[in-house]
C-alpha cells in the first residue's frame, strides 16, 4: 500500500507564510543585537510566559514528536510517564530550588555555574562534552527530518537538509537567542494548531476514548497483556512481564522519575538557558512551571493519537499502514506523519506538515543557541581569548564570535547529519551517551547547590567517573535479543535486561549513584576550596532566603507549583 | 523590544484566512473531505486559527497602544 503522499499548492503556500514569518522575526530583532549579552543571553529580558513556552517548545523537537507518537503505538499510555512523573517533578524542583542559583549567580551557562561553584576543570569537562553532544544532536534531528521528508513526501534529501538548516541558521544568526526563543513560541502554537485537527479526527474515527478502549482489548490481549494495558499508566507496573515497557513502578520512579528526568530538566543547558533569559528572578523561577502546564497536556496531542493508530493498524477497513524499513519492520516513528496523511485534506495538511517542520526547527535552534553560548563563553573566552577588561570592545568581539559560531555550529551539524546517514546506529548510540552525561551532572550540581562541603576535586572526579561507570555498565549489559554492540555488551555480557528501556534506566541509576558517592567521598577527603562567603548565591545554605512577599500570591512560584502538582496528580489518577 | 504577540497574531491571521478561504471554496467537495470523516475541516480549523490570530493581535502591545490613543 502507498505510504507516500504529495502536497498541494495550498499546502506549500501555508508553509511559505510560516517561513516568511520565522525569518521576519529574526530580521526584526537584528537591530537589537548590539552586543554579546543581547545575542547570547537575550539580554535577560524575556517575559516569563515567553520564556516558559520556549522552554517547552525547544524540548518538543522533531525526534521527540515523532518518537512519542511511535511510543504511544508501541507502549500505550505508559508513554505518558515521560510527560508526567518523568518531567513534572523535575521541572518543579528546577523552578523552586535550582533556578535561583542558576539565575542569581549571574552565570551565563550551566558550565559557568560549575566554574563559579567548583573550578575550571569541572567547567571544561562539562563544556566540551556538552558542545560536542549538542551539535551532534542537532545534526541527527536534521537527518531524521530530511529522511522523513524524502521517504514520505519524496523531497530531495540534500535539498531539505540544507534548506531547513539555512532557515534556522538565518534566524539565529540575525537575532541570536532572542530570535530562537521568539520563534520557539511561534512554533509552539503552530505545533498545537497544526496537529490538533489530526488528533480530534483520529479520536472520533476510533469512537472516542471508550471506543478506542473497546477496540484495543482484543489486540492487546493478542499480545499477551491485560485488555486495558494500553490505556492505563500505573495499573500494570507491579511486575516486569505484564506491561510492554518491561519495568516495574519503582524502576519508573527511580529511573525515569528521578535520575533521567532530573538529569535532563535540571542540568541540560539547552532547557535551562530559556529560564536564564527571563527578565527577573521571579520570572526565571516561574518559567519551568509555566512550561509544565502545556507539557502535561501534550500527550493528548501526540501520544494518544499514536495509541489510536494501533487500532487503525489492526482494522483493514481503515487501510492505515506504516512504511517498512529495510528489514521489513514497520517504522513506528512515522506514525504521526501517516496519521496526518490519513485524515487531513489539502489545506490543513499543509499546516500539519508545517507543524512537524516547526518542531524540528524549535529543537535545532535550541541546540544551536545553547552551543553558541557555551562555545563563546565557556571555551573561547576561557581558553582562546580571555576578556581584555575593555567591556565595550569585548562585548563587540564576543558578539562577532557568537555569530561566527552560529555558522560553524550549523555546518558541523550538517556534517553530523551526513555521518548519521552513513551509520544508522549512531543515532541510538548518541542518545545513550547523552543520558550518560546528564545523570552524573545532576548528581554533581545537586551536591554543589545543597551541600556546601562539596569541593572542586570531588565534583570533577564525580563527573568523570560517573560517565565512566555509565560506559562500563553499558558495556557489560545488554537488552534481550540485542543484535549490535551499540545496544551494549561491547566489553562482555554479565547481565541481560528484558528491554532496552530497563537497561537505560539502570545505566542512569548507576551513573548517578557513582557520581554522587565519589563526589561525597572525595570532597570529605579533600580540603575545602571555597569559603562560606565565596558560596553566597551558589549554595542553598549560604544564600539568604528569597522574599516573595512583594509578589501577588497567585503569581508566586510556590502557588504555580501547587497548581501544576495538583493537575499532575489528577491526570495520574484519571489514567491510573 | 518587539512584542512576540504581533508576529504570532499576524501569522495566524494570514494562515487562518488562507485556510478559511480554501475551506469556503471547497464546500461540497465530497472527495476532498472523505478522509476527514466528511467534515470540512479546513473551514473549521481556518476559522479557529483566524480567531486565535486576531486575539493575539488585539493583545499585542502596538495594537493596544493604538486603541488607547483612540479613546
Amino acid at each position: 500500500m502507498d505510504t507516500t503522499f504529495a502536497l498541494h499548492g495550498i499546502d506549500y503556500l501555508i508553509m511559505a507564510v510560516y517561513f516568511l514569518f520565522v525569518l521576519g522575526v529574526g530580521w526584526a530583532l537584528k537591530k537589537y543585537m548590539k552586543n554579546a549579552t543581547a545575542f547570547l543571553e537575550a539580554g535577560r529580558a524575556m517575559p516569563a510566559w515567553v520564556a516558559g513556552l520556549a522552554f517547552i517548545s525547544t524540548n518538543l523537537g522533531a525526534l521527540e514528536v515523532m518518537g512519542m507518537t511511535g511510543s504511544g503505538l508501541k507502549y500505550g499510555m505508559l508513554t505518558t510517564h515521560f510527560y508526567w512523573i518523568g518531567a513534572i517533578p523535575a521541572m518543579m524542583f528546577l523552578a523552586l530550588f535550582m533556578m535561583r542559583f542558576y539565575y542569581g549567580s549571574k552565570a551565563r551557562s550551566v558550565p559557568e555555574y560549575l566554574k563559579l561553584r567548583f573550578n575550571e576543570k569541572t567547567r571544561a569537562l562539562n563544556a566540551f562534552l556538552f558542545a560536542l553532544m549538542t551539535v551532534l544532536a542537532s545534526g541527527i534531528s536534521m537527518y531524521a527530518l530530511a529522511i522523513l521528508l524524502e521517504n514520505v513526501l519524496g523531497w530531495n534529501f540534500n535539498v531539505s537538509l540544507f534548506a531547513s538548516a539555512a532557515i534556522v541558521l538565518a534566524y539565529t544568526y540575525l537575532g541570536g537567542l532572542s530570535s530562537a526563543i521568539y520563534n520557539e513560541v511561534l512554533q509552539f502554537f503552530i505545533i498545537i494548531i497544526g496537529l490538533l485537527p489530526m488528533a480530534i479526527l483520529v479520536m472520533s474515527d476510533v469512537g472516542g476514548w471508550g471506543g478506542m478502549q473497546e477496540s484495543l482489548a482484543p489486540i492487546v490481549e493478542g499480545k499477551g497483556f491485560a485488555a486495558d494495558t494500553w490505556t492505563t499508566t500505573w495499573k500494570y507496573t507491579t511486575g516486569t512481564g505484564i506491561n510492554p515497557l518491561g519495568v516495574q513502578w519503582y524502576g519508573i520512579l527511580a529511573g525515569l522519575g528521578f535520575v533521567l528526568s532530573f538529569g535532563y530538566w535540571c542540568t541540560n543547558f539547552l532547557i535551562v538557558q530559556r529560564a536564564m533569559a527571563a527578565e527577573s528572578m521571579t520570572a526565571a523561577r516561574k518559567v519551568p512551571l509555566i512550561g509544565a502546564i502545556p507539557k502535561m497536556f501534550i500527550p493528548f496531542l501526540i501520544i494518544v493519537p499514536g495509541i489510536a493508530a494501533l487500532v487503525l493498524l489492526n482494522d483493514p477497513s481503515k487501510s492505515f499502514v506504516l512504511p517498512l524499513n529495510a528489514a521489513g519492520e514497520p517504522i513506528y516513528d512515522y506514525t504521526i506523519i501517516m496519521l496526518l496523511k490519513q485524515y487531513l485534506p489539502a489545506g490543513v495538511l499543509g499546516l500539519g506538515v508545517t507543524a512537524l517542520l516547526a518542531s524540528f526547527m524549535s529543537g535545532m535552534a535550541g541546540n544551536v543557541s545553547a552551543f553558541n553560548t557555551v562555545w563563546t563563553y565557556d571555551i573561547y573566552q576561557s581558553y582562546i581569548r580571555p576578556a581584555t577588561g575593555d567591556q565595550e570592545a569585548d562585548e563587540k568581539h564576543y558578539l562577532k564570535v557568537g555569530r561566527i559560531t552560529t555558522i560553524v555550529g550549523v555546518l558541523v551539524s550538517i556534517a553530523a547529519a551526513y555521518i548519521a546517514s552513513k551509520f544508522g546506529n549512531i543515532m541510538d548510540f548518541l542518545q545513550t551517551v547523552f543520558s550518560m552525561i546528564n545523570a552524573p551532572l545532576f548528581a554533581v550540581i545537586f551536591l554543589g547547590m545543597f551541600w556546601k562541603r562539596s569541593t572542586g576535586n570531588g565534583a570533577f572526579l564525580g563527573l568523570l567517573m560517573g560517565f565512566v561507570v555509565a560506559l562500563l555498565h553499558h558495556g557489560l549489559t545488554q537488552p534481550e535479543g540485542a543484535s549490535t554492540l551499540v545496544k551494549g555488551g561491547w566489553i562482555g555480557v554479565i547481565h541481560t535486561y528484558p528491554v532496552e528501556m530497563a537497561q537505560n534506566f539502570w545505566t542512569a541509576i548507576f551513573a548517578f549513584s557513582a557520581a554522587a558517592l565519589l563526589t561525597v567521598v572525595i570532597s570529605m577527603l579533600s580540603r575545602r576550596d571555597k569559603t562560606d562567603s565565596d558560596l553566597n548565591g551558589l549554595v542553598y545554605s549560604m544564600t539568604p532566603k528569597l522574599d516573595d512577599s512583594g509578589v501577588l500570591w497567585y503569581q508566586r512560584p510556590w502557588f504555580l507549583a501547587l497548581i501544576v502538582g495538583i493537575i499532575m496528580v489528577l491526570l495520574s489518577i484519571l489514567f491510573w | 523590544m518587539l512584542d512576540i504577540r504581533l508576529p504570532i497574531g499576524l501569522m495566524f491571521s494570514v494562515v487562518g484566512l488562507i485556510i478559511t478561504i480554501y475551506g469556503l471554496a471547497t464546500i461540497g467537495d465530497v472527495e476532498l473531505y472523505e478522509r476527514s470523516l466528511n467534515v470540512n475541516v479546513n473551514l473549521i480549523s481556518g476559522l479557529g486559527t483566524l480567531a486565535f490570530g486576531l486575539i493575539m493581535l488585539l493583545l499585542s502591545e502596538p495594537v493596544r497602544k493604538k486603541l488607547r490613543k483612540k479613546e
